[in-house]
């Protein structure tokens, strides 16, 4: 479903890959490896359409896509560094922008029922400054449980996690390919994931 | 159960209104104004900033009501201009620098519909309470009840489009180090137009010529504004992101 073909990227005048293919079929998720400064986090960008690589084509649902396309856009989900959380609303209003931004209706009772997920449900009405680091990326995982797009894009999604938390990270992305979507992950942990849907793209 | 069936089965979500755009404004209007009541405080000082920058001239030049009369229409559109311009720096930098610009950028809907959301609440919440204001601090400039009409009219035609133009260059200094003095320096020229509209309007029904002249170029303005900042602006947010 995710093609991306011969992709090429630099920073500044640094190859950073070349000649990268890469393909993610429904149900099929691909872990990405790599030492720091290799590129993992570039080639998120790349696959999510938030910046045009050096070289080479992506492709999403058998279409090249451009940066920034439509159809990318309202099948993504895409989990940076950043957690875009802001730091005057409250966790649940945080949880509530960042729905309506990707254009789902979600009830507020589902809204809670993520929370509860996630164990931030006592969090709920706390402002997001008073949130520890974990909890931060727990909001991204509530937000992870309430989304019906196809694609996950998620970079170092367990980070900060503690093993409940990364054992819930697991969980979701293990229903996400089950219903049929992919999922691209850069990671440095070792997910466990069922080993027949996963591929591992090791970065150098 | 409809939410729940369909939360089951992927694909793209079956409710996105129309093609989005007012969706997408009324989103980052909400968001942006709920932000700034949250942080009154910076609100507050923009404002006292602007009220104290004008009551400054008065003491600082002459107490004579004719003179006084002739400086205050320009006194008046330059600080606002200030104020508006104290605002700027945070109307995309804090979203750029917590990733929420990002998602925004990502967002099914169309990035200059969000752009616009920010930019009307921009302007809800610096330029409106400073065309509002304006009046009021007209008086200790002993400017007559004609002219303090005509000076909030042309500030509420022209502080939009002092909100417009700074967002163009707010998203274009985005991730720049010092890009808070280099956004001054980009926007203060691209305003001179509607600074010497603005304030000659008021200059203008002294004169006898009646301030339509003045007011039309200001709403002319508005409009190309209006078409134009919006798409400048996304354009450039997307370059700073890549």
């Amino acid at each position: 479903m995710l093609e991306a073909i011969d992709l090429a990227a630099r920073r500044g005048f640094t190859r950073l890959f070349s000649s990268l293919s890469l393909g993610v079929e429904p149900g099929c998720a691909l872990l990405v490896t790599g030492a720091n400064g290799t590129g993992k986090t570039t080639l998120l960008r790349i696959l999510a359409g938030l910046c045009e690589p050096f070289g080479g084509r992506v492709r999403w649902r058998g279409e090249d896509v451009a940066p920034f396309a439509q159809s990318l856009r309202q099948d993504v989900v895409f989990c940076g560094h950043l957690t875009a959380l802001k730091d005057e609303l409250t966790a649940e209003e945080n949880l509530a922008a960042l729905i309506a931004l990707s254009g789902d209706k979600v009830e507020p009772a589902k809204m809670r029922e993520a929370l509860v997920t996630v164990t931030l449900d006592r969090q709920a009405s706390l402002p997001a400054r008073a949130l520890s680091q974990g909890q931060r990326r727990r909001l991204g995982l509530a937000r992870l449980t309430l989304t019906r797009r196809p694609l996950w894009l998620l970079d170092e999604p367990a980070t900060a996690l503690d093993t409940e938390g990364i054992a819930l990270l697991t969980r979701l992305i293990a229903g996400h390919l089950e219903r049929g979507g992919c999922a691209v992950a850069a990671t440095h942990q070792a997910l466990d994931l069922p080993a027949a849907h996963v591929r591992t793209l090791a970065l150098s | 159960m409809m939410a729940e069936s369909s939360a089951t089965t992927l694909g793209t979500p079956a409710t996105l209104p129309d093609s989005g755009v007012w969706s997408g404004v009324r989103w980052a209007l909400l968001r942006d104004l709920r932000l700034a009541l949250r942080s009154r405080a910076e609100l507050c000082v923009q404002l006292l900033f602007y009220v104290i920058v004008v009551s400054l001239f008065p003491l600082a030049t002459t107490p004579e009501k004719s003179q006084l009369a002739l400086l205050g229409p320009g006194v008046l559109w330059v600080a606002a201009l200030l104020a508006s311009l104290l605002a700027l720096p945070r109307l995309f930098a804090s979203d750029h620098a917590d990733g929420t610009l990002e998602q925004i950028a990502l967002s099914p809907y169309p990035l200059p519909a969000l752009v616009s959301g920010k930019i009307v609440a921009h302007w809800l919440t610096t330029g409106l309470p400073v065309a509002v204001l304006a009046p009021v601090l007209g008086l200790q400039y002993a400017m007559d009840g004609e002219a303090l009409a005509i000076l909030a009219a042309a500030l509420l035609l022209g502080t939009p489009i002092l909100s417009l133009l700074g967002a163009i260059g707010a998203a274009l200094t985005l991730g720049l180090r010092g890009g808070g003095s280099l956004l001054a320096l980009l926007v203060l020229p691209l305003c001179v137009p509607v600074l010497i509209f603005g304030a000659g309007a008021v200059d203008a029904v002294h004169a006898g010529l009646g301030a339509t002249a003045n007011l039309s170029m200001l709403g002319a303005g508005l409009l190309v504004a209006i078409v134009g900042a919006p798409l400048a602006a996304s354009a450039a947010v997307r370059i700073a992101l890549d």
